[in-house]
Formats: structure tokens, sequence, C-alpha cells
């Protein structure tokens, strides 16, 4: 009888183990920022990153997903996902400086995203893509899987409100030719290749001024 | 000579396939193929949010077809009043209730009012979104005659726009139309594809998924989702929606039989109970097996690998409501005591007069 309650008892103790999502990666907030100084060149003291128009803009990572970004780490290295500019750091780390920093940066204040200029019909047109989509092309309103203000639903569905419009650009054209293909069961995959130029630059500009947080 | 001819048409073949392959990869890898309307089929497109606000129409009308589209997109604003669980109109109507093969409703408005076999009597559109609500959304509907049940029925007529009543045409892309199963569905099968498929947004145990403890995925069983009365416990029903609509955004992608494997997984599982339920699980079983319950596993004792399960939810933690169409208009909540023993009833408790 004792042992059944016991028993009981550490289930219950597991279970609440795993439902408490900001510390389900074993990392150390700690030791991440002292292993940060490789990222910072990059994307920034504070992990917010940079927009850079024309260019290869810098990922924010402060306040995203610890599990998504240990994921891109991993796969950075392994090849999964292909980035010339992040590889050579990801096959640096161990798997225990990944987690690290991605608790690190999980946990870091988001600040603001940015555009490289966008107009208000541009803005307008990326909001009614970004929450009620284009359903007569099978584009589904990025809300249905990115959450609640598109601020992130679990691992898989990262936040992308607050995020730098040069990235989210670059990252579903990204989809668009093959280049980046590590999205679960393709789920992103298959809504960027139906999506227009004109339809990546209006949703990454109105996403990049929503609050991450 | 030969050798040459053969060597040619290998060449020619290899080059056809060359550029073949050299064209599929500038072609998209999860192509939107909804099958081309047959002959004789009406197809119909229903009116945007967009197309409203050029319509002649009074702009109270418009404000409450407006309303109408915000409670149907977003119905969890209704939690607790009228939705008892994590589901929406849009899970299941998706696309805003305008997507083929995902259910359109304007097919409601121009097949009501009719005899539904559900029910056995002449429903109107009301009561027809009263049983989305009674049982898909495990809820209370909003009363007929309410501002709510106004706003939701003249969103549902605004997508019927320009259809005439009365005439029951074959329309293309209504309901979630599935061949047979080619072999017996398969729980085991369906166990594993709902792994691999489902389970990264429904959770492996159904629940779906909430953010910020609200629903966002919805969940597939379990006592926030869909009740033993919904349409979608019927195996058909869940098979045709997966296989028309679901991972999201990859419709047709899982095959007919994967479909039925899935669904037959799926609505296996435990749910909250049917709201016409009597007192009694096999009476209730019974009295609706013909017109419903022939189609789904409430009731009925199946042996499941996985589940010891008698597919009788004591789920009360909500509310069972029995709705008014049932019981004279009085909403009852069921207050049960055992999961699977007796099953009865410990009391009815009125909720009021509707």
């Amino acid at each position: 009888m004792e042992s059944k309650y016991t028993k009981k008892f550490s289930a219950l103790l597991l279970g609440l183990l795993f439902s408490l999502p900001v510390f389900a990666l074993d990392g150390d907030a700690e030791r991440g920022q002292a292993n940060s100084a490789i990222c910072m060149a990059c994307h920034q003291a504070d992990g917010n990153g940079m927009n850079i128009p024309g260019g290869e803009s810098w990922p924010r990572l402060a306040g995203m997903n610890a599990d998504y970004i240990y994921k891109q780490l991993k796969e950075f290295k392994n090849g999964t996902r292909v980035n010339a500019s992040m590889m050579p750091f990801a096959t640096m780390l161990d798997d225990q400086q990944k987690k690290d920093l991605a608790v690190y940066y999980s946990q870091l204040p988001a600040g603001e995203g940015a555009h490289g200029g966008a107009d208000a019909e541009l803005l307008a047109y990326g909001e009614k893509l970004a929450t009620a989509g284009d359903w007569d092309r099978y584009i589904v309103p990025c809300s249905t899987c990115h959450g609640p203000g598109n601020q992130g639903a679990g691992e898989h569905f990262p936040g992308i409100a607050g995020q730098h419009a040069g990235y989210i650009e670059s990252q579903l054209v990204a989809w668009q030719k093959g280049e980046r293909d590590n999205d679960p069961q393709h789920l992103m995959l298959a809504i960027a290749e139906r999506m227009n130029d004109y339809d990546i630059k209006a949703v990454a500009a109105w996403l990049s001024t929503q609050p991450a947080q | 000579m030969k050798i040459k001819i053969t060597a040619l048409l290998a060449s020619l073949v290899l080059a056809i396939s060359f550029s073949a392959s050299a064209l599929a990869k500038q072609e998209l890898r999860f192509p939107i193929n909804l099958p081309e309307a047959k002959e004789g089929q009406v197809v119909h497109v229903p009116p945007t949010m967009a197309d409203l606000e050029d319509a002649d129409l009074h702009p109270e009308l418009k404000r409450t077809i407006r309303r109408g589209y915000d409670l149907f997109m977003n119905t969890q604003q209704l939690r607790g009043k009228n939705v008892f669980n994590d589901m929406t109109c849009k899970s299941c109507h998706m696309g805003e209730g305008r997507l083929p093969f995902a259910a359109p409703v304007w097919r409601a408005v121009i097949a009501m009012p009719n005899f539904r076999g559900k029910n056995q009597h002449v429903n109107n559109l009301e009561e027809r979104i009263a049983g989305c609500f009674a049982f898909s959304m495990n809820g209370k509907p909003p009363a007929y005659g309410s501002d709510d049940m106004i706003a939701l029925t003249a969103y549902h007529q605004w997508l019927a726009k320009g259809l005439p009543t009365f005439e029951r045409k074959n329309f293309y892309g209504r309901g979630y139309p599935i061949e047979d199963a080619p072999k017996a569905p398969s729980y085991k099968r369906g166990e594993k594809l709902y792994a691999d498929n489902c389970a990264i947004c429904h959770s492996d145990d159904g629940s779906g998924m909430r953010v910020d403890g609200k629903a966002h995925f919805p969940a597939v069983w379990g006592d926030l989702s869909y009740n033993w009365g919904a349409g979608i416990s019927r195996l058909h029903t869940l098979a045709g929606f997966v296989r028309n609509n679901m991972p999201l955004g990859q419709p047709l992608t899982m095959s007919v039989q994967e479909s039925w494997d899935l669904a037959e997984y799926i609505d296996s599982q435990e749910r909250p109970h049917d709201p016409r339920f009597t007192g009694d699980l096999k009476e209730t079983r019974a009295k609706y097996l013909d017109t419903f319950h022939k189609h789904t596993y409430y009731g009925s004792w199946i042996q499941l690998a996985s589940a010891t399960a008698c597919n009788s939810s004591n789920n009360t933690s909500f509310g069972v409501f029995i709705p008014s169409v049932f019981l004279g208009r009085l909403f009852k909540r069921c207050i049960m005591n055992s999961k699977c023993s007796s099953s009865k009833c410990l009391k009815h408790e009125p909720l009021g007069q509707y």
C-alpha cells in the first residue's frame, strides 16, 4: 500500500518536473553566459541580434524557446540545417555548451524587431496574411502554429513576433529554395513555398513590429 | 545499327527523365491538388469579409456579420459560457468556414430547415449551430434568438450569398469526403501514425497544446476535446477530416488507409459523454445506434492493446449539458460517480430554463 502511494507521489513529482517548460532543457544560464562571447559579435551582447537590410540579418535569440535554440545549434553542427555563418560556431560547441547557451538566451528579455522600411500598405497586408492567412492559396495564418500573437508555441513553433524582418525573410526564402529543410514534418516549408516575394516582405515587416513577449 | 538505336533510345529516356527531375525540383514539394469539380457539381465560392465591406447591406447587419465572424474565429471568447472545451468553430470548419473539403458552413444554410436523422426532427440553422456547441464544443449553446446566435447565423448566411435554398444540388467540396478504407482500419497503425504525424501539435496524450493556459492546438481526445455526440466522433467523419485537412497545410498527404487508421486510433480514446446520455451507457448507445453510434465506439467495450477504457468518460468537470432539443428546452447536468461500472447518473441538475 505504502509503496503504491510512493510510486504515485514520484510519478506526480516527475510529472511536475516535465511540466515546467523553462527548465525542460538541462542547461545552465550562468555557464551559457560565460561562453556567450563567441555569439555576441553577431547576436549582440543583449542577444537581440540586428536587422541588416540587404545583408545577412542576425536573428534575435533573447527570449526564444531554449529547446528550439538547442535544436537549431545541434542541426547547424550535423548539417540538417545548413548555414555557413553558424556551422563553425556550432561545431566548436559541445552538447552541454549548446544547452547552456540555449537556456541563457531564452532567459534574456526580448528587445524589439526591426525592418528596413515598410509603408502602411505593406504592413496592413502583412498583418492580414499573418493573422488571417490566405486560404484561397492555402496559406494558413502564421498564428495558427506560432501561437497567440505569434509569440511562440512550445519547442517546435518559435516566436516570430518581434523578430527582425531581414531574418524572417531570409528563412522563408531559404525554405522556398530548398536551403532550409529542418522544420518538423515540413509544416513551414509547405506554406513558405506558396508565398510570393510580396507576401514574404509583408509578413516579415509586420511581424518585426509586433511585441515578442 | 540495332545497338545504335538502343543507345539512342536509352539516352533519350535518360534525357527525358533528367529533364523531368530537373523540372520536379522547381515544382512545389507540397502542392495543393484539390480534386476538380465533377460534371454536374456546383462550385460555390463564398464571399470574404473584405467583400462584406463593399456589399450593399445595412451597416447594422454588417456589424452583426462581423461579430459572427469574430465568434466563429475566436469561439474561445465564449469559454465557460457556451464553450467548455478547447475547440472552436474553425477547428473543424477551417479557413473561416469557407474552405472546400473542410465542411464549409454555407452548406448548412441552404440545407436548413431540414429533417435531420441525428435528432429525428426538422432543424433550423440555429439548432444546427446549437448542435456544434452541445457536441463539438461540449458546451451550452447560445440561446435561440440571442445576439450571439443571430450573429453566428448571420455570418453563416453571408457565406451562402447567392445560393438557392431548398435545392439539393451536388455541391463541390461539401463535408469531408473519403472513400472506404481499402482494409480494416487498425488501431495499432493509427497509434504509430499519430505519433509520427499528429503528436507534435496535438500531444501524445491527445490533449492538444495550450499556450499560457489557453487553447492553441485543439485537443483530439480527453476532457478538453469534442464529446461522444460530436459528428467527428464518428470514424468516417474524422477519417475524412484528416484526409482532406491534416497535417495542417498538407491536405491529401495522408492516404485513405492512413486517414482511417488515424480515425480508428483517435476516436477509440476517452472523451466527454454524449450529452444525450440517458443515465445508462448501453441504453444510450442503443437508443442512438442507428442514427449515430453505429459509427462510434461510445459505450462499446472494445479490446484495445493500450487501453482498458470502456469509452464512457465520467468527465463532468465542465458540466455535461443535455441540449434543450432533447429535454424540452431544459438544460440538465448529469452528475456521475463512477467511470465504467454503473454509468448511472446520481442525479440530474437543472441548469435553468432556456
